[in-house]
C-alpha cells in the first residue's frame, strides 16, 4: 500500500494504538492535518503549544502509556522545550512530533526554521530528524519503544514538510532491533541475594520509594514488601502514591518539605533501600550527612543514578518491577523463618513515635482560610479518589502534604524541573483520559496564569477539570525564601495586581466560584466538583503562610523548621 | 584528578558528535583530546576520548556515555594494558644555524620532516603522550610556530598479561 509521508505517520500512530494527541497546527504540518479527519487518531487543539506538550505528559503520568504531541515547525516547536524538559526530568514517555521546513530549506534560515533536534538534545532521551520517508515508519517505531522503554523519556521526531508530502510503500516494523541499546531490565541473582542477606540483619531498615517506582507498575510489590517485612516507607514527591498514605507505615514525604519522621528515620536507618529514586538534592539535602549510618541500597534501571549524587553500597541495576518482584519471591521463604515484626518492632515503634510527636500540621484559623486546610478539604470530599495535578510552589508543597495519595498515577507534579503552568493542561491531558474522573488542579494564582489560555480548551473539549487556586496574591514559595533567608526583601513576589478569576472563568465559558470565608470552602468546593463542567475557584487563603517543616538549602536533614 | 583514555563505538549517524560533545560541555566534564573516524564496520565510528577527572567523575562519564542511544560501546582503556598513539605536526623555527640540531633531534625521535623552506621546517611526529612531550619541550628552544595534534588513538593490547 503507497501512503504519504502525512498518512504513512498517522498509520503508525494508530499501529501504535495512540487514540489521541493534543497539538497545535501550522505550516509545516498542514499535509498531517490534512489527513487527520481520516485517521482514527482524535485531535485535541490547544491554545499554546506548552499546553500540548504538558497534557501529552499529564495523559502519559495518568495512564502510564505514551503521550502524544504534535506541533508545528520554529516557534512551535520552541514552544514545546519547557514541557519536553519537565518530562525528561520527571523519566515521562512523551514522543513530540515536530514539523520541519522542507529538506532543501534546512539550514538556509527559512522562515519558522529552528534547529529543534539541536535544541532538544540535551533534554530529550532521543531525537530524530526523518531525512526520507523509507526511514518514516521504522523510526516511529523506534521513538515509542525508546520513550517507554528502560527508563522512559521524551523522544522528538522531526518531519520535513517535504517528507510528508513523499509517498512510498508502508510497511511497518514488528519489532525494534537496535544493536546500541539494550535497556537492563532483568536483576542480577548475586545482587538480589546480597540485598536479601542485609534486609535480613537490618534492624532499622527504611525504604526510600520513588517515581521509577510508579513509573514500572511495581507498587503491589513494594507494598507487599513494606507490609510483610515491616518496614516503613517514606516516598519522594514523584513516587506519592505507590505506597498507600494512609498506612501506618508510611512516614510521609522526605527532605527540603519531608516530615520530621521520614526525616529522623533516613539519619537514624541502618539501612536505606532506595527504589526507583536518584538522590535529589531536594532529598538528600547535605549529601554528606544524609543517611550516615545506613547501608545504602540502590534499585534503578539507569546505571547513570547509581554513584551520581550520594555513594551507594549495593547497586541493583534493574527495572524496578523486575528487581522488587525478585525479591519478593527471595523474601516469601523467609517468612516462616524470619520474625520479620518482631526484629522491626522497635524501630516501627520509633517511627511512628516521631511522626506522633511531630506530625503534619499547620496552625488552623477560625476566621482567616488555610491553605492546607483546603487541601485537607479536597481529600475528604474526594476521599482520595480523584487525580490531583499540581502547579509548583506552596501549592504543591500543601498538595504532597496535605491529600493523602492511596494510589500510584494519581499525582501529576513536575518533580525534577519544577515546572510553574504545568498542572493545568496536564489535567486536562489525565481528564481526557479518564472523562469520568474528578481531575483537580491544586494551584497557585502565580502558576495557573502561566497556562490560562488553555481555559478554552477544557470548555470546548468538555473537560470539566477542577481547578482550585489557593490565592495568597504571592509568588508564594520565592516569597518565603526571601522571608527567611532574604530579609524580608519581598522583591517582585506580590501579586497584588490580579484578574478577577471568577470572571475569567466566565469569560471562557466555564463556572467560577470566589470563597473569601472558612465557612464557605467545604460547601464551595462541594458544588464545584459536582458541576460537570471546567470551574476555577478562587480561595483566598492567608497570605503568608509558609510551608513546614522546611530543611534551608544545603543543610542535613536533621536541621528541620517546624511549625 | 586523572586521565583516562576511553574508547567509545558509536552509530554513525547525524549528530552523534553533538551528542558526545554536548554531554561534556551540559555536565561540566573535561574533555582533554577526542578524536573520531568511521571503522571497518559499515555505519560504526570509534571514538577516542581523553578526560579527565576523579574516580566517581569518570564513572559518571563512562555510564553517561553509554546511556546515549547510539553507544554500542564503550571501554576505559587505562584500566586495561592498551598501546595509545598520537600524530602531531610541528612547524619550528629553523635558521641555517640551527637546522642542522633540528635534524639531529628529528632523527633520534625517529620523525619524518614534511615540509621545508628557507627558515621553517615541518615535523611529523607519532608516538605515545610521554616521546611528544618530549619533543615538544626540546623544540620549543627554536620556536614552535604551529602546532596540530590529532589527539591520543588507542587501542587495547590483544594479551593483557603484566610483563
Amino acid at each position: 500500500m503507497k501512503l504519504t509521508g502525512a498518512q504513512m505517520l498517522l498509520k503508525c500512530l494508530e499501529k501504535e494504538g495512540v487514540e489521541v494527541m493534543f497539538g497545535f497546527p501550522g505550516g509545516a504540518v498542514i499535509d498531517i492535518y490534512d489527513e487527520i479527519p481520516n485517521s482514527s487518531v482524535e485531535h485535541i487543539l490547544v491554545r499554546h503549544e506548552q499546553g500540548a506538550i504538558h497534557a501529552a505528559d499529564g495523559y502519559a503520568r495518568a495512564t502510564g502509556r505514551v503521550g502524544v504531541c504534535l506541533v508545528t515547525s520554529g516557534p512551535g516547536a520552541t514552544n514545546t522545550v519547557t514541557g519536553i524538559a519537565t518530562a525528561y526530568m520527571d523519566s515521562i514517555p512523551v514522543v513530540i512530533l515536530t514539523g520541519q521546513v522542507p529538506r532543501a530549506l534546512i539550514g538556509n534560515d527559512a522562515f519558522q526554521e529552528v534547529d529543534i533536534v539541536g535544541i532538544t538534545r540535551p533534554c530529550t532521551k532521543h531525537n530524530y530528524l526523518v531525512q526520507d520517508i523509507e526511514d518514516l515508519a521504522a523510526t516511529v517505531k523506534q521513538a515509542f519503544y525508546l520513550a517507554r522503554s528502560g527508563r522512559p523519556g521524551p523522544v522528538l521526531v522531526d518531519l520535513p514538510k517535504d517528507v510528508m508530502q513523499q509517498v512510498a510503500e508502508f510497511n511497518y516494523p514488528d519489532s525494534v532491533q537496535m544493536r546500541s541499546y539494550n535497556p537492563t531490565s532483568k536483576p542480577h541473582v548475586g545482587q538480589v541475594r546480597k540485598v536479601m542477606k542485609l534486609l535480613k540483619k537490618a534492624r532499622k531498615p527504611l525504604i526510600y520509594s520513588g517515581g521509577g517506582v510508579i513509573t514500572s507498575g511495581s507498587h503491589a510489590d513494594l507494598t507487599w514488601l513494606a507490609r510483610n517485612l515491616r518496614i516503613p516507607v517514606t516516598s519522594t514527591l514523584m513516587g506519592l502514591g505507590a505506597f498507600p498514605g494512609d498506612d501506618p507505615l508510611f512516614l510521609g514525604m522526605l527532605g527540603m518539605h519531608g516530615t520530621f519522621a521520614a526525616n529522623m528515620a533516613v539519619n537514624n536507618c541502618d539501612l536505606l533501600l532506595a527504589v526507583g529514586a536518584r538522590f535529589d538534592d531536594r532529598v538528600t539535602g547535605k549529601v554528606d550527612t544524609f543517611a550516615p549510618n545506613a547501608t545504602i541500597i540502590h534499585i534503578d534501571v539507569d546505571p547513570t543514578s547509581i554513584q551520581k549524587n550520594v555513594s551507594v553500597h549495593v547497586p541493583l541495576v534493574a527495572d524496578c518491577k523486575a528487581a522488587l518482584a525478585a525479591l519478593r519471591t527471595e523474601s516469601e521463604a523467609s517468612l516462616d523463618d524470619t520474625e520479620w515484626a518482631a526484629d522491626h518492632k522497635e524501630w516501627v515503634d520509633q517511627v511512628q513515635a516521631w511522626g506522633a510527636e511531630h506530625p503534619l500540621t499547620y496552625k488552623d484559623d477560625d476566621v482567616v482560610i488555610k491553605p492546607q486546610y483546603v487541601v485537607e478539604k479536597i481529600y475528604e470530599i474526594t476521599k482520595g479518589d480523584a487525580i490531583i495535578a499540581t502547579e509548583v510552589g506552596q501549592n504543591q508543597m500543601w498538595a504532597a502534604q496535605f491529600y493523602k495519595y492511596t494510589k500510584p498515577n494519581t499525582l501529576l507534579t513536575s518533580g525534577g524541573l519544577g515546572t510553574m503552568g504545568y498542572g493545568f493542561p496536564a489535567a486536562m491531558g489525565a481528564q481526557r483520559a479518564f472523562p469520568d474522573k474528578l481531575v483537580i488542579d491544586i494551584a497557585g494564582d502565580g502558576s495557573i496564569q502561566m497556562c490560562i489560555q488553555e481555559m478554552m480548551t477544557v470548555v470546548c473539549n468538555k473537560l470539566p477539570v477542577k481547578i482550585v487556586i489557593l490565592n495568597n496574591g504571592y509568588l508564594g514559595m520565592v516569597r518565603q525564601w526571601q522571608e527567611l533567608f532574604y530579609r524580608k526583601n519581598y522583591c517582585e513576589t506580590c501579586l497584588d495586581a490580579q484578574p478577577d478569576f471568577v470572571k475569567l472563568a466566565e469569560a471562557y465559558g466555564a463556572a467560577g466560584f470566589l470563597v473569601t470565608e472558612k465557612k464557605d470552602v467545604e460547601s464551595t468546593l462541594r458544588e464545584a466538583f459536582a458541576l460537570d463542567k471546567p470551574v476555577i475557584v478562587d480561595i483566598r487563603v492567608a497570605r503568608e503562610e509558609n510551608v513546614y517543616p522546611m530543611v534551608p538549602a544545603g543543610a542535613s536533614l536533621t536541621e528541620m523548621l517546624l511549625v | 584528578m586523572k586521565k583516562h583514555t576511553l574508547s567509545v563505538m558509536v552509530e554513525n549517524e547525524p549528530g552523534v558528535l553533538s551528542r558526545v560533545s554536548g554531554l561534556f560541555s551540559g555536565r561540566g566534564f573535561n574533555i582533554y583530546s577526542l578524536n573520531v573516524a568511521p571503522t571497518l564496520e559499515k555505519g560504526v565510528s570509534l571514538m577516542t576520548i581523553v578526560a579527565e577527572g576523579d574516580d566517581q567523575i569518570i564513572e559518571q562519564i563512562v555510564k553517561q556515555l553509554r546511556k546515549l542511544v547510539p553507544t554500542i560501546k564503550v571501554k576505559d582503556l587505562t584500566e586495561m594494558k592498551s598501546v595509545e598513539r598520537e600524530m602531531v605536526l610541528i612547524k619550528v623555527n629553523a635558521e641555517d644555524s640551527k637546522r642542522a640540531e633540528i635534524l639531529r633531534i628529528v632523527d633520534i625521535f625517529r620523525c619524518k620532516v614534511v615540509d621545508v623552506s628557507t627558515d621553517e621546517l615541518t615535523i611529523e611526529v607519532t608516538g605515545d603522550q610521554g616521546k611528544i612531550g618530549a619533543l615538544v619541550s626540546l623544540l620549543g628552544r627554536f620556536g614552535i610556530k604551529e602546532i596540530a595534534r590529532t589527539g591520543n588513538v588507542a587501542m587495547q593490547r590483544s594479551m593483557q598479561i603484566d610483563l
